[in-house]
């Protein structure tokens, strides 16, 4: 019976001053111990769950892809509130939230570029806007150093705004770079093209097509391609300059079509979401740098 | 009919003649009884009596009602906002933005801030806001009012109280500065390791996204709490371990919102404390222990109002500090 379900009648007022309280009874000691090692028993079992939070940073294999704008990977986890507001703003919900599996980073947002990019649709980078702790920022605060590579040499221009009077993204840092991890299935490369909806009929994610309307971004399933040679990943990429088909030559002095990754590359997912061949044929490295 | 009565048929016919009615010489034992009782109490305090039992039975519901349905609907107007894109609340219950203006949850600003060690301009504004409202509103009542963890373990609470009725489980109770402990603990472990440990497994931000943004694995650990508090503790995480609840604890301290107890009606009967929360903040309604005729309750009552409805004398109200005196 704990001490607070006693009849009240039965708890007499403390005598005032110091008096030395009576030896406690044998069972009134085993209650109390008992009591302690339930507490223990508690106190392990909350700190033992929120340290296991640690694990999959200590397992991760790959970083995950965050979203335009965010600090570099322990700076955001640690100013993330997890608040889900840069969820609710993005116009083709290319961000989501990590689950259990991210200890940590729970609720942290993070992009599955393969499933959903982020095409900025939303030409001006709402998540940033949203964010209310500067985990996705369009200026570094000034104590935080910035990465060798991971800063863009010029603030991205939007194919989609280059006509506009500002044509560029207002974030300085890229989210990874794109690089072409299997060559062998490139149908560039190959010099095939390509006819059809670009992930299949089934592909759930979207995508705004500057041909067919500016504010709304349509499903991938119900756009079809024809082309004669497959430059998907170029012709998709929402900036600049950031990727071409180029002529490479082997070592043995053979040429080929191969799509080249440049500088301007912000890591935004879209070559990774529209490459056709399964499994896709060029990813993003996220958090990777610019090497030259 | 026995020889009182039949004296008393008697002397009637001889009163019907005209003899002036006199006191009777001989009075039945039972009879002797009532009147003993009736000589040493009055009617106004029998009809208390009745009044009090008849309160006892008459429980009422209005404050619980009310306060499931203000948490129900701030919960589901973040719901609602998000998936209607009606962009009046957005966020979670850790951040958001109500018709454009920060609502930083005070504890995960800490946790944020520490972990960062930076103090972020843009949480500044909106945990003073929440603080504000907060003060206002008398801090813990965040717990029983907003935090949908708090609905979930109160009915999880229910299902432990049937237990404890059917004698299939004994509420195992934890010591209660556990809570200090791991508010200290979660503080530190932020700022040493620069990991927002806390939130990772804050069962107020997991309730809070699951419902906004769709359940997850993350649910399980608010499942092993409930099941936990179902079959071995009562209430133990709001009572023993949320920092949360803690931190919405000292900014209630000054708070002119509070439960107010009367001393003057008191039976002492201890209903209160047995469906509170947090029954140490009732410990003045134990007889002899009110310093005062009126007593405000501590800042760890959440202002839920169990102990208000279950009152059958009203002893235990709502009460405005100040108010009552303007008004």
């Amino acid at each position: 019976m704990s001490e607070d379900d006693r009849p009240d009648d039965e708890q007499p007022a403390k005598p005032a001053g110091k008096v030395k309280p009576p030896p406690l009874s044998r069972s009134k000691r085993q209650a109390l111990r008992r009591k302690f090692l339930r507490t223990v028993l508690l106190t392990g079992g909350v700190l033992g769950a929120g340290l296991s939070g640690f694990l999959p940073l200590v397992y991760a294999r790959k970083p995950r892809l965050r979203p335009p704008g965010a600090l570099d990977e322990k700076d955001f986890l640690a100013s993330c509130i997890k608040c889900g507001q840069c969820v609710q703003v993005c116009p083709v919900q290319a961000i989501r939230l990590a689950d259990l599996v991210d200890g940590v980073g729970v609720g942290a947002p993070y992009i599955d570029a393969r499933e959903q990019a982020c095409d900025f649709s939303c030409d001006a980078v709402q998540c940033v806007l949203a964010c209310p702790t500067g985990s996705l920022t369009y200026k570094k605060p000034a104590f935080l150093e910035t990465r060798p590579g991971a800063q863009l040499a010029a603030k991205p221009i939007l194919l989609a705004k280059e006509d506009d009077p500002e044509p560029t993204l207002n974030f300085g840092e890229r989210m990874g770079v794109a690089r072409l991890t299997r060559p062998e299935s490139c149908l560039a490369i190959k010099g095939k093209g390509f006819k059809g909806p670009a992930r299949g009929h089934t592909f759930r994610g979207k995508m705004r097509y500057m041909r067919v309307d500016r504010w709304k971004p349509i499903r991938i399933a119900e756009y079809r391609y024809e082309v004669e040679e497959c430059d998907l990943c170029v012709r998709e990429c929402p900036i600049k300059d950031a990727i071409s088909i180029e002529t490479v030559y082997a070592p043995d002095g053979s040429q080929r079509k191969s799509p080249v990754v440049h500088e301007p590359c912000v890591g935004c997912g879209v070559c990774e979401m529209i490459c056709p061949t399964e499994p896709g044929s060029i990813e993003i490295m996220p958090r990777e740098v610019w090497r030259t | 009919m026995n020889a009182i009565l039949r004296r008393r048929f008697l002397e009637q016919i001889m009163v019907m003649f005209g003899r002036e009615p006199k006191k009777p010489e001989a009075i039945s034992e039972e009879a002797q009884q009532i009147h003993f009782v009736k000589r040493t109490t009055n009617k106004e305090k029998l009809q208390a009596a009745a009044a009090h039992a008849e309160a006892h039975m008459n429980t009422s519901h209005k404050w619980r009602n009310r306060r499931w349905i203000t948490l129900a609907l701030i919960n589901l107007f973040f719901v609602v906002s998000y998936h209607y894109d009606i962009q009046i609340l957005e966020g979670a219950l850790t951040a958001s933005r109500f018709i454009g203006f920060h609502l930083i949850d005070l504890n995960s600003a800490l946790q944020v801030m520490l972990a960062h060690r930076n103090i972020i301009t843009n949480l500044l504004i909106g945990t003073g806001t929440v603080l504000v409202l907060w003060i206002l509103f008398g801090g813990r009542t965040f717990c029983s009012w907003v935090c949908p963890y708090h609905l979930l373990a109160e009915w999880a609470e229910k299902i432990h109280l049937w237990l404890v009725r059917e004698k299939l489980v004994i509420d195992q109770p934890v010591d209660r500065r556990l809570r200090t402990v791991f508010w200290i603990v979660f503080a530190l472990l932020a700022f040493a390791t620069g990991y927002t440990v806390y939130e990772a497994i804050s069962p107020t931000g997991i309730v809070s996204r699951a419902l906004i943004y769709g359940p997850g694995l993350a649910l399980l650990w608010v499942l092993a709490l409930l099941v936990f508090e179902v079959f071995f503790s009562r209430r133990a995480w709001c009572r023993y371990a949320c920092p949360i609840g803690l931190t919405y604890g000292v900014v209630g301290i000054f708070t002119p919102l509070r439960i107010k107890y009367t001393l003057d009606g008191c039976f002492h009967e201890g209903n209160c404390r047995k469906v509170c929360l947090v029954p140490h903040v009732l410990d003045t309604v134990i007889k002899g222990r009110a310093v005062h005729t009126e007593v405000p309750i501590g800042p760890d009552c959440t202002r839920c109002g169990l102990c208000v409805d279950v009152c059958p004398t009203g002893s235990l109200t709502y009460e405005v500090k100040g108010l009552s005196k303007l008004m």
